[in-house]
């Protein structure tokens, strides 16, 4: 094991004062009452007074509690739908489609009583392989968002017919005089395409223009240059061998980044069994910013963005047999290596740069190192982007001159994501009519005279062609909750339709029949969810692009003294719906932890150095960061400062999607918008630019959560090379023996020295570590597994715990004070020197209940509140839990979650709910809707945690017991193991022999297994198993600024 | 209990003996319980023995038919002996107001058979139906007679020591002794430290006891909209319960029915000519006809021209009926009705009563998580007919080596927590 030093950041790293203090206590804060004043916690109460108030209030609670039982009503279907389709509390599953402009997810619906309540990922999609994204999964609580639009909108002002709307519309359409113009995010579905060419032809002259808020035309135009080809094509991650990404975080946001991180992770599994032969990728990342890839590289190197057209001549140069100098010695190194890995073969070059010469420099890197055909595919081109920028702004610059009858915008939202939204908002002031589809009133709609709200995609028909010859299906899964319309009846309603014969849904069907071969062939497709071609092909494409011109272009861009970044983030993307979805607003971002703000990513040692951000403004505990005003491309931004190890010191990053309008929804209302921070080259839009950066006097609290929960540096995480691996694969079992000798062999008792070739003696750690009995576990044994070496990081797993569990959203103000309620929280470790980004690597693990055999939290609850199952769950009872906290204090995980208030409306007590106006639409009865019914929502003043989806577990066995066979491996699946696109979680029955968890435990993997703080002896189900980072040395850059080995690593307490 | 009493049940248990030995022998053996079962699963939601509902009277039914045969292939497919052009299948459609009868390919010929021979077995209501075991006397409330005892016993002590104390005093005064005053009785200082203790005890047992029942409504029997009655539906005409609370072997709720399952017999049955009376709770007789009247208001149902109210789009216009829900358990209680009836088996009367029986329902068993658990504990699962345990080796072995007989609901975890509350 390398004795590295981790560090959850950089407070934890240099020891503040106010990190050791945040350790020491375990809350954070004084006890969460609120407006109490001093005067009334001073006051005496005199002995009568007392009485009097304990006489009072005991009869009060006896009186609400008790006396009168409501009559409650049974209300039946008055004629039930048919027995088939529904039965009262069975779910129902419908395959579905998630699209949102362009991205699109095969997915399986779980409706409840007509209710969408959860989305999981569709395994028969072989483009998306299984895998979902916290977005996708987040979906269903923006179909119940309260911001949403009930109806159609003139001028701002709700109509009540259908009429009041298509009357004026089809007139002012009629009067437009051709100049019409339809404005979408890139559409992939054949059908729509269908209806917007009819709605086209109805008005000769119209366009339709596709925009994307944060496009690849940069690709698409580089790719025309290079292939002839408008197109992107299928990067295959699951074929490659090297991968070398300058700037692409193709696991968290570029392009399709479910699809992306489920195949790569393919190429990342290791098995301890045959780690003799075991083989891995390897993955190189180049980058300015700290990004989820850049993270989870083997090996990584910083450099600005505008020299992104440099590091791609240089590694075209090193591949070709040129010279390398990009004016970093660690990017050459990289680049030396890489060129090497990346000539054995199966390689593959991306890009995030929307520089049409960078592009087509990476187009001659991969068509040298032949990806194409292996790794890249031009068969079946990806259609997720297809917006050009040029179009757009082409297009603004009409509507500025007024040459414009007619503007219809759907899905897109410009005045808010267009780089110049103040001039498109004032040019679209000039169109004679503007309509928008979108589900809110949000900065565009506000602006338009006709809001023709669309349904949302659960409510919805349609279908999506992600990558061309793979179709996926989308059905409604509940009748739509609002007077809203398709998209595609609202055009062709205003080509003079009839809709009750010629609507979308008839079309739909013919189309597709048609196209099938018949009405069971679509039946099928439609219940798949995906109709795909049986054989699937590759081929690749030759490349005629001019290289040398590119290049020459590409690296001669000028940088600045600092670059800004303008980035999506894993949750919230380019806006849209998303912002204002509490649960993404909660959800951590992956590298900052940072909760409900975007903010300025820096480095520390240009906080330190350059913006007196000393040692409390890069300090997490210390929630108050600095302001700085960002200036690029003309327009400026004031957001706080949140240091990130890992930055290049010259590159500042700002997430877009934040800083909404408020009647985008009340969640949505914090942080600024970056959109302006975008520059545009005369060709495409750039996301990186030179910036202005200035101090303010300001100061902004944000609420970050990763030092939430210290555990005072214990080993959590066990990482090797691939190397060192490979060459004792058994290490980690000898360490463990070695570490827990005095557990497993009591030489008093006898027993002699171990056999060196004997695996780690688990049976005699369990008896003998305790003077407790040990229980037997006579059926099931539940069990977890999570992979440290595929897990990414992605926090798709923490929605989908949010969404299955009702876990509360509590705010921003709650999260400051560290009363966060997720069940799972992925614990990020950064090590290296955090004033050199180079030398940064990551560590991410996800941590929920271990549900330890051993519990030290079962111990001291005074009530039993929480206890042991036969099964092997610490059981949590909500009912008897009377709040003493006790259980959270001895838990060394600090899984544990308190409800100081009441944040889902469960309790009695209408006081006891806790409102910070920017999460209570949450209570709402609309919102509501979305929780669970199988799963309690929890009241104020009871501890919570993660039960293992137990009640998934008992709904397997019931349906195991119904069959009458017994539980078969894989019946029983946990909400975050579903979630994982990368696959990293096994659960199953340990007891089992066949299943999949004692094979990784016992068998195929044993020799990475590890569980966290296993010499306590507390016995946990959860194992984890240890990370491979396939690089020469795990420490990369120039090493340990402190040198010090973690002087917890070999501590036994 | 009385020599007297076990005496007569002692008898009671006799005569029942008797009387089944003599009946097993009268009847037709194993096909007639066959019958009786296939019957009131498979029949009795549409048909009655003695007169005609949704379908004919069966009595006697099956000797009018053309033949056997017929009968098989009416019962398996009606729908398509109709389509086929027979006759008599025809006139029998048209006699039933064109109501299709349900098929039923799983009944055998055996088995049909066995429905025959049941129903044609059957003693025709208000004949001889055997002799009915002797109604049993009331047992005499004593509890007055006893109290008035106690007091008249209290109150002879209570004079006769006043009695002795007076007469105590006589004789002290003629012997010139003086007499002690004694402390009273009521202001000793022990006689209010125990009667304290004793209220306080009292009052802690009495206040507990309370505050445990909170919220239990062991009885609770609320008037609901429809006068429905559960013993002429399951008692009288032995209607299979799941066969309105389809939801009970499949889900969490039993469901109650919708009124389109109502309508599946009431389009038939549009009033009651039950024998037995039917009486509220507080004694006041119901018009079973007028309450099917508000069965046909809800469901939409016009009782004259025998059809359903529909609105333009041809959808019934039907309104849920408003039932008022007696077995309430608290939110954080996980209850699934599938578990116990399908895969443990419990029968519906074991926590509901013997609803059959019920004119109104009320909630017979008090469903605190008390009795719940004692029911766990006792209960045994189907550990040796369900796969599902086969896992369990180490119960296995213990019931091969004779060490036990079954296993519990509790033994396999079922007192658990998160059994039944996540």
């Amino acid at each position: 094991m390398s004795h590295k030093k981790y560090w959850k950041g950089i407070e934890e790293l240099e020891q503040t004062p106010e990190h050791q203090q945040a350790v020491a206590n375990e809350f954070q804060q004084d006890l969460p009452v609120l407006g109490l004043s001093d005067k009334l916690l001073d006051a005496t109460t005199p002995r009568r007074d007392f009485l009097k108030f304990l006489g009072f209030s005991t009869v009060a609670a006896t009186l609400a509690a008790s006396c009168e039982m409501p009559v409650r009503k049974a209300i039946p279907y008055a004629i039930r739908p048919d027995a088939e389709l529904l039965t009262p509390s069975v779910p129902n599953y419908y395959a579905s489609t998630f699209s949102d402009n362009g991205d699109s997810c095969a997915v399986i619906v779980k409706t409840r009583d007509g209710r969408p309540i959860m989305i999981e990922p569709n395994t028969l999609s072989t483009v998306t392989q299984g895998g979902i994204s916290a977005r996708v999964i987040a979906a269903t609580l923006s179909l119940y968002d309260t911001a949403r639009l009930r109806g159609p909108y003139v001028n701002q002002q709700p109509v009540s017919t259908w009429d009041k709307v298509d009357a004026p519309i089809t007139q002012a359409l009629a009067n437009a005089g051709g100049a019409v113009y339809l404005v979408t995010g890139t559409i992939n579905s054949p059908t729509t395409k269908e209806i917007i060419n009819r709605f086209l032809a109805k008005y000769p002259g119209s366009k339709h223009i596709q925009y994307d808020a944060v496009s690849y035309s940069g690709m698409l135009l580089a790719n025309e240059m290079s292939y002839g080809k408008r197109a992107l094509p299928t990067y295959h991650f699951d074929k490659v061998q090297t991968v070398f990404s300058i700037g692409a975080d193709f696991l968290c946001t570029w392009l399709a980044p479910v699809e992306f991180s489920a195949g790569f992770s393919k190429t990342r599994k290791i098995l301890g069994k045959d780690a003799k032969n075991a083989t891995m990728s390897k993955h190189y990342q180049v980058e300015g910013m700290m990004t989820l890839s850049g993270a989870n590289a083997d090996e990584r190197a910083t450099c600005k963005p505008s020299e992104y057209g440099k590091v791609a001549s240089a590694l075209y140069a090193a591949i070709t047999g040129g010279s390398v100098n990009t004016g970093s010695k660690n990017v050459d190194k990289l680049i030396v290596a890489a060129a090497a890995d990346l000539k054995k073969g199966n390689g593959l070059v991306v890009c995030n740069s929307n520089d049409v010469n960078v592009q087509v420099v990476v187009n001659a890197i991969n068509s040298a190192i032949g990806a194409n055909g292996t790794t890249i595919d031009w068969s079946a081109t990806s259609n997720y982007k297809q917006g050009i920028d040029s179009e757009m702004v082409t297009f603004v610059n009409a509507l500025d001159a007024g040459q414009v009858g007619a503007v219809l915008i759907h899905g897109v939202n410009p005045v808010y994501d267009y780089f110049d939204g103040e001039k498109f908002k004032k040019a679209l002031a000039k169109a004679k009519v503007s309509i928008s589809f979108n589900d809110r009133l949000d900065e565009t709609t506000q602006a338009c005279n006709y809001a023709v709200p669309d349904n949302h995609w659960l409510e919805s028909w349609g279908d999506a062609e992600p990558r061309t010859g793979y179709y996926s299906f989308m059905q409604p899964t509940i009748a739509p909750l609002f007077k809203t319309r398709a998209f595609q009846d609202s055009l062709l309603k205003w080509t003079g339709a009839d809709l009750a014969t010629d609507n979308y849904h008839n079309f739909y069907n013919q189309y597709w029949v048609a196209k099938l071969g018949g009405q069971s062939n679509f039946d099928k497709a439609l219940q798949d969810g995906v109709a795909e071609p049986a054989s699937p092909t590759m081929s690749g494409a030759s490349f005629s692009g001019n290289v040398a011109d590119a290049m020459t272009k590409a690296s001669a861009v000028k940088g600045g003294a600092y670059e800004v970044v303008v980035y999506e983030t894993m949750a919230i993307g380019s806006g849209g719906a998303w912002s204002n979805n509490p649960w993404l607003q909660e959800t951590p971002d992956p590298i900052t932890k940072a909760t409900w703000d975007n903010y300025v990513m820096m480095a520390p040692l240009t906080a330190k150095t350059q913006f007196d951000a000393e040692l409390s403004g890069i300090n997490e505990v210390v929630r108050e960061r600095r302001v700085v005003k960002v200036t690029a491309n003309g327009k400026t931004v004031s957001l706080p400062i949140v240091v990130v190890p890992g930055m290049h010191k010259d590159v500042i990053a700002v997430a877009v999607g934040y800083g909404r309008h408020e009647k985008v929804g009340r969640a949505s209302t914090n942080g600024q918008n970056a959109f302006p921070l975008v520059g545009f080259n005369g060709q495409t839009f750039g996301y990186a630019s030179e910036a202005k950066i200035e101090k303010t006097a300001d100061l902004y609290p944000v609420a970050i959560t990763q030092t939430h929960l210290s555990s005072e540096n214990r080993p959590h995480v066990r990482e090797y090379t691939l190397e060192e691996f490979k060459k004792d694969p058994r290490g980690l079992i000898n360490e463990r023996k070695e570490e827990l000798k005095h557990f497993t062999h009591l030489e008093w008792e006898g027993h002699e020295a171990d056999d060196p070739n004997a695996d780690f003696d688990e049976e005699g750690f369990v008896k003998n570590g305790t003077m407790y009995p040990v229980h037997e576990k006579p059926g099931i044994k539940w069990g977890m597994s999570i992979d440290l070496n595929t897990c990414t990081g992605c926090a798709a797993c923490v929605v989908a715990c949010q969404a299955e569990n009702n876990v509360s959203v509590v705010g921003k103000h709650e999260v400051m004070k560290s009363q966060e309620m997720s069940w799972i929280r992925i614990d990020r470790y950064f090590s290296g020197n955090p004033d050199d980004g180079d030398s940064i690597q990551a560590i991410f693990q996800p941590v929920m209940c271990q549900h330890c055999d051993n519990a030290p939290c079962e111990n001291v609850c005074p009530v039993s509140a929480t206890n042991h199952s036969s099964e092997g769950l610490n059981q949590m009872a909500y009912n008897r839990c009377i709040g003493t906290k006790y259980c959270a204090n001895n838990c060394p995980y600090k899984v544990r979650r308190f409800n100081w208030f009441d944040f889902n409306g469960a309790d009695a007590f209408a006081d006891n709910q806790y409102e910070d106006g920017q999460r209570d639409d949450i209570n709402d009865s609309l919102t509501r809707m979305v929780l669970n019914p199988d799963v309690t929502v929890r009241s104020r003043g009871v501890m919570e945690k993660c039960s293992f989806c137990v009640q998934r577990l008992q709904d397997a066995k019931l349906v195991a017991k119904k069959e009458g066979h017994p539980l078969k491996d894989g019946q029983a699946k946990t909400a975050c193991q579903v979630a994982c696109a990368s696959n990293c979680i096994t659960f199953g029955n340990v007891n089992d022999k066949e299943s999949e968890i004692y094979k990784v435990r016992y068998e195929d993997n044993k020799e990475r297994v590890f569980y966290m703080l296993e010499q306590l002896h507390i016995l946990p189900n959860v194992n984890y198993l240890s990370k491979i980072r396939n690089a020469k040395e795990v420490l990369a850059g120039n090493g340990d600024k402190n040198n010090t080995r973690d002087e917890m690593a070999n501590q036994h307490i | 209990m009385s020599a007297y009493l076990k005496s007569k049940t002692f008898l009671q248990r006799v005569s029942l003996l008797i009387l089944t030995v003599l009946f097993s022998f009268l009847t037709t053996r194993s096909s007639a319980q066959d019958g009786k079962a296939l019957f009131v699963t498979n029949c009795a939601s549409c048909h009655n023995p003695f007169k005609d509902a949704t379908g004919p009277a069966l009595q006697g039914r099956a000797a009018t038919l053309p033949s056997k045969e017929w009968l098989y292939k009416w019962v398996h497919n009606s729908a398509a002996l109709i389509a086929s052009g027979d006759k008599d299948a025809v006139a029998v459609y048209n006699e039933y107001g064109k109501t299709a009868m349900t098929a039923f390919p799983q009944l055998s010929e055996k088995d049909i058979d066995a429905i025959i021979a049941y129903v044609d077995g059957l003693p025709k209501p208000g004949g001889d139906g055997g002799s009915k075991p002797k109604e049993e006397t009331p047992q005499e409330d004593n509890t007055v007679m006893y109290t008035i005892i106690t007091l008249g016993l209290a109150l002879l002590i209570f004079i006769l020591t006043r009695v002795n104390k007076t007469l105590n005093k006589v004789a002290n005064d003629k012997q010139g002794q003086p007499t002690k005053r004694e402390t009273p009785l009521f202001k000793s200082k022990v006689t209010i430290a125990i009667f304290s203790i004793i209220l306080l005890c009292l009052a802690g047992y009495w206040i507990t006891n309370g505050a445990i029942n909170m919220g239990r409504q062991q009885n609770y029997m609320p008037k609901q909209p429809i006068f429905y009655s559960h013993k002429v539906h399951a008692g009288v005409n032995q209607i299979n319960c799941l066969y309105c609370h389809a939801g009970a072997e499949k889900s969490r709720q039993a469901m109650i029915p919708s009124t389109n399952v109502c309508m599946n017999c009431h389009k038939q049955i549009n009033e009651y000519t039950g024998t037995e009376k039917l009486i509220t709770y507080e004694g006041k007789e119901v018009n079973g006809t007028l309450e099917i009247q508000k069965l046909y208001k809800a469901a939409g149902w016009d009782p004259v021209k025998k059809a359903y109210n529909r609105d333009a789009e041809g959808n019934i216009l039907a309104t849920p009926i408003e039932w008022v829900k007696i077995h309430n358990l608290p939110d954080h209680v996980y209850f699934n009705h599938s578990q116990h009836v399908a895969v443990g088996k419990v029968q519906c009367q074991t926590c509901h009563g013997a609803i059959q029986e019920m004119d109104e329902v009320h909630q017979d068993q008090p469903l605190s998580m008390g009795w719940c658990i004692n029911c766990h504990r006792t209960t045994n699962v189907q550990f040796k007919e369900n796969d599902y345990y086969s896992i369990y080796q180490k119960y296995h072995q213990e019931i091969k080596e004779g060490k036990r007989e079954g296993v519990t609901e509790g033994e396999m975890g079922g007192t658990e927590c998160q059994k039944c509350h996540y």
